[in-house]
């Protein structure tokens, strides 16, 4: 077993969503969706724009509140109530750290190195020692190839290789679950396929759940091993590749099919 | 008009005293107004509205009244409501008080110009609220705030001559008084002129240096 592998697939379902509303003021942006997901699946999620996959991602980390029903990652519920704010000394609900997430903007740390911006969150969060965080800033640099940026600062990088970093960022947390966000999307093309990649990589080494937003069907395809697809609010089609995106039999997945094709 | 240079290197100990009373104030001063300011600047993006009510109050009482005025209501006003303070700490409180709105207030917006990314890759790492605020939001707010917060500085710095209604005896009080007791009126405002070029140039430059070598 390599070292990255540092989760053991469960029985039961990973993440699991139930029923789950989300309105944006008057506006019903997700709409009573069920979704399973057992542990180590990857899984690729589709859809028109404004169909709601960044809010399912951001559901699932915990970084929007929702009105009904209930979502648990790993076992632990993820509270209808995003965020909040706390007294300073109030102890506040355990954060267990088993969701990591990457964004369409890399949003890295300018203020701080490439090393830094992936120890931080070790040394800050998980309180691990400088040599433990280091080690692991090694490590995923490594994989992700950007040992040799460690000392650069993020406006140096192109914006594959900040990808990058925010990959390894992400990673260095070790989590159960990995969610990445449209990661392409803001690249130059000829910066796409590095991104892209260093992600099959991680599909294929680690035995992480991973759910990914993208738009690159071809990518979804290789890598997935079911594929979603979303309209407003809603999952529409669920099945293999083959069954969504290869023959679909939903009439609005195929007309969404070769919209994309024809970009 | 002449200039006597033994006359004004026999003052200078004297004038170099006001100097020193002057330095104190402003340091202090300028070390409560940024704390004070930043405590500001962070309440009013509280969640909690009466935090968010009772920061915008502060803001707007102490930004719509004159610097003289609020001195002299802490100077003569607290002793009548039985607290008495020395002259020089009412002088810090008060510059104090009053800077930390203005500095507050490019706090505020130095720190809405940190993109909400970031505090988004901080919560997706599960930083607490301390923390982004400490290790993300804050140094990247620092960096445009270096300037303001030095203008700030080298302004208080030449808004003292106003402590004399307090009875401080800082530099500008001091070479009025050497004024008034030779009737040289060369010698001890020439050199007050050059002790003030000595603090504000070199002031400026450091936080010029400052501003360059920080990274965002
Ligand atoms: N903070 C917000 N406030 C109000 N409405 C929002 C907010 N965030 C998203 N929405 C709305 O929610 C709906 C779903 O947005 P979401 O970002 O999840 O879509 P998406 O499928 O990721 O689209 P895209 O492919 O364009 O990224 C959209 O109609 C969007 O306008
Ligand atoms: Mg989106």
């Amino acid at each position: 077993m390599s070292d990255l592998a540092h989760v053991m697939p469960g029985p039961s379902p990973q993440i699991i969503l139930k029923q789950v509303v989300k309105n944006f003021g008057a506006t019903r942006v997700i709409d009573h969706l069920d979704l399973s997901i057992p542990a180590g699946q990857k899984v690729a999620l589709i859809g028109p724009s404004g169909s709601g996959k960044s809010t399912v991602l951001r559901l699932i980390k915990g970084l929007e509140a929702y009105q009904n029903g209930s979502i648990e990652v790993a076992g632990a519920p993820v509270p209808a109530k995003a965020g909040g704010w706390h007294w300073p000394g109030v102890k506040k609900p355990p954060v267990v750290h088993r969701v990591g997430m990457v964004f369409q903007q890399f949003n890295l740390f300018p203020h701080l190195t490439v090393q830094q911006n992936v120890t931080e969150a070790p040394l800050q969060v998980l309180k691990l020692s400088r040599e433990e965080a280091l080690e692991r800033a090694h490590q995923y640099l490594g994989l992700v190839g950007l040992n040799h940026k460690a000392d650069a600062y993020p406006a140096q990088l192109s914006g594959g290789q900040q990808q990058r970093v925010a990959i390894a960022r992400a990673l260095a947390m070790r989590p159960q679950v990995m969610l990445f966000d449209e990661v392409t999307s803001a690249l130059d093309p000829e910066l796409v396929g590095e991104v892209l990649a260093v992600i099959r990589a991680i599909a294929h080494e680690q035995q992480m759940t991973m759910l990914l937003v993208t738009h690159e069907m071809k990518f979804a395809q290789d890598i997935a091993d079911r594929v979603l697809f979303m309209e407003a609010g809603r999952i529409v089609a669920d099945g293999s590749p083959n069954q969504v995106l290869v023959d679909p039999d939903n009439e609005r997945t195929r007309r969404f099919l070769n919209l994309v094709e024809q970009r | 008009m002449n200039f006597d240079y033994a006359f004004a290197w026999s003052i200078v100990p004297d004038l170099f005293q006001g100097l020193l009373v002057t330095l104190q104030v402003v340091i202090l001063g300028f070390l409560l107004a940024v704390l004070l300011g930043l405590l500001l600047a962070i309440a009013q993006r509280s969640k909690n509205p009466l935090v968010q009510k009772l920061s915008a109050g502060y803001l707007s009482f102490f930004r719509h009244t004159p610097l003289m005025v609020q001195l002299y209501v802490l100077f003569f006003a607290l002793p009548l409501a039985g607290l008495t303070l020395p002259a020089i700490s009412t002088g810090v409180i008060g510059l104090g008080l009053y800077y930390a709105a203005y500095i507050a207030e490019a706090f505020r917006g130095a720190i809405e110009g940190v993109p909400a990314g970031q505090w988004e890759a901080a919560r997706a790492l599960d930083f607490d609220s301390a923390t982004t605020w400490r290790r993300i939001v804050l140094p990247q707010a620092l960096k445009p705030m270096l300037p303001v917060l030095g203008n700030y500085l080298i302004g208080m710095f030449k808004e003292t001559p106003v402590l004399a209604v307090i009875t401080i005896p800082e530099l500008f009080q001091a070479a009025k008084q050497i004024a008034g007791m030779t009737y040289r009126y060369n010698e001890p405002y020439t050199v007050m002129a050059l002790m003030f070029l000595a603090i504000s140039v070199p002031t400026s430059l450091l936080f010029k240096y400052f501003e360059r070598r920080s990274h965002v």
